[in-house]
């Protein structure tokens, strides 16, 4: 069963952007697991007027997890916390010119990182967060479900 | 550089497949059943390439039947045991748990049909353990099937010994030698083999060619109804570019085999103490037991698909048993019947080696693994996890 990645995937997979961590972090989220094979974390460091200033990523995964964990952090980078929160799976998927269908739940993985570290930085401020009442702690994500 | 390591998958094509295919591809072209001069022209090849494979398995030419792949084999095989062993009134199968699907899916549909399967634990070598075969013998045991060589860890099961013990019991043994015959010493007769499935494409004939050996004494039914082809058990024209070919390649594998067994196994020993360098990695399979060109290693910390593409933007071709190159949620059953947990076995990683490789290619394939290994474990939450419990090896 060979799959086949677009251009943008190899790209993002064989250079990610964004790949680290943040010592002073307003905001971490971890989703996924190791035993279904990919985990995601994600650093966000947000200014005072909830500009994303900086966003780091670390993944354990295939190709795809590790491309759309790049290109989700460049979607949020430099944007309004607001505007983060409206990140979609497939705004991740067009982004990266499309993934194989066995694939898709890589990209819900991402959305689902960005809302896990965004509801860790409303917790630490003391804000609910009702814009993000489906992050948290996410553990269950669909696999090979078409967008 | 560009190093081919995945001989496991498949083989290139060796030049005496090559060279004896072409030529037949445009002479040959008779009909091994057409009584003219063309068609006896091709019908000689075909006993001559019969008399060739057999001779290289210690078979008489009357035991091997010609099939489309090594799947085809395992499945005429397996059903055909179990349908003598249901018209004893037995239908009990013996198997083990890293079996490939050629053999497991088989047995699942036999399963369905009322068939009741033993499959023997491997433990974390990946061996069968005769005692506990024997112990898993029943009155209605029909039929064991055990593979020679095991496509992922390379595992060489004690296959001479099962078909002692087959034998002593009055059990039809069938065993899957898709990733032996060519690499390792078969003899049916001294292994004690009543069945035996064989690939083309495993030592370098073309896809779409493989045989099933079975001893004379089994009644064995038609698998493909037609015409007298295969002495009526297989009915269809026979390939007889590829069965030539699969005869040429493997007539060579057979006369260099020692010299081949011994430069592949030089290769791999490198590689595996090399790849034992890397911190948390672990080799698997059977230390001893081993096919000379199988090495298997998983990297904690990491995932298989991953590591396989940054090595294949390094130029190396390999494979992995992590569920994303399965297309499935769950790694490879066969490093899941070792023991290993879910999230090690999805960090594995397989090189399979052929005489075709150098020396210079094991050394290119140890400069970039642990460094693809080291990078992929940086971005690696999991790894980040386990450094919390442990000295970094990278400091």
């Amino acid at each position: 069963m060979a799959m086949e990645y677009s251009e943008k995937v190899m790209e993002h997979f064989a250079h990610p952007h964004n790949v680290g961590t943040l010592e002073d972090a307003d905001g971490i989220g971890e989703v996924g697991n190791a035993k279904c094979g990919d985990i995601m974390r994600m650093y966000l460091k947000i200014s005072e007027d909830e500009i994303i200033e900086d966003v780091k990523f670390q993944t354990f995964g295939c190709a795809s997890a590790i491309a759309t964990s790049s290109i989700a952090t460049d979607m949020i980078k430099g944007k309004p916390v607001a505007e983060a929160l409206t990140l979609t799976n497939k705004a991740v998927v067009e982004a990266l010119d499309g993934l194989p269908a066995v694939k898709i739940h890589c990209s819900v993985l991402a959305e689902q990182a960005v809302k896990a570290a965004l509801a860790d930085y409303y917790k630490r401020k003391g804000v609910p967060c009702d814009q993000c009442e489906s992050c948290g702690c996410i553990h269950e994500h669909d696999h090979g479900e078409e967008e | 550089m560009f190093v081919y390591a995945d001989n496991a998958a498949t083989t290139a094509m060796s030049k005496a497949a090559a060279g004896t295919m072409l030529p037949a591809m445009q002479e040959l072209y008779g009909n091994p059943s057409s009584l003219h001069q063309k068609g006896r022209e091709a019908n000689m090849a075909l006993i001559g390439a019969r008399e060739t494979v057999a001779r290289c398995l210690n078979a008489s030419p009357k035991e091997i039947y010609f099939t489309g792949c090594g799947t085809e084999a395992d499945n005429w095989a397996i059903l055909e045991g179990a349908r003598m062993g249901a018209e004893a009134g037995k239908k009990h199968i013996i198997s083990d748990a890293i079996e490939h699907h050629a053999v497991l899916h088989t047995l699942a549909k036999l399963e369905k049909q009322g068939f009741d399967v033993t499959y023997l634990p491997v433990h974390e070598n990946g061996l069968v353990r005769l005692e506990e075969l024997a112990a898993a013998i029943r009155p209605d045991t029909c039929l064991v099937t055990v593979m020679f060589c095991n496509n992922e860890i390379g595992t060489l099961q004690p296959v001479r010994e099962i078909g002692a013990l087959c034998r002593e019991k009055g059990i039809l043994f069938h065993t899957d030698a898709v990733q032996a015959v060519g690499h390792v010493p078969v003899d049916v007769e001294a292994d004690n083999i009543d069945m035996l499935s064989l690939s083309g494409h495993k030592f370098h004939a073309p896809k779409g060619v493989g045989a099933l050996y079975c001893k004379k004494s089994i009644k064995l039914k038609n698998f493909i109804e037609g015409g007298a082809q295969e002495r009526g058990r297989r009915g269809g024209t026979e390939a007889i570019p590829s069965i030539l070919a699969m005869a040429a390649a493997l007539e060579e594998s057979c006369a260099h085999l020692q010299e081949n067994m011994e430069k592949v196994t030089a290769m791999r020993d490198r590689l595996i103490a090399g790849l034992s360098q890397i911190p948390y990695s672990r080799c698997n399979g059977d230390p001893d037991r081993k096919a000379p060109g199988i090495v298997s290693f998983c990297f904690e910390g990491i995932e298989g698909e991953s590591l396989l593409l940054r090595l294949d933007l390094a130029g190396i071709c390999a494979s992995s048993g992590s569920a994303c190159t399965s297309g499935s949620l769950d790694p490879s059953h066969v490093l899941l019947a070792l023991g290993m947990p879910h999230e090690v076995a999805h960090g594995s990683l397989r090189l399979s080696l052929c005489e075709y490789n150098t020396m210079e290619e094991v050394d290119y394939i140890l400069e970039q693994v642990p460094e693809v290994v080291r990078t992929l474990r940086q971005m690696s939450p999991v790894w980040m996890h386990m450094l919390e419990h442990m000295d970094d090896p990278y400091q």
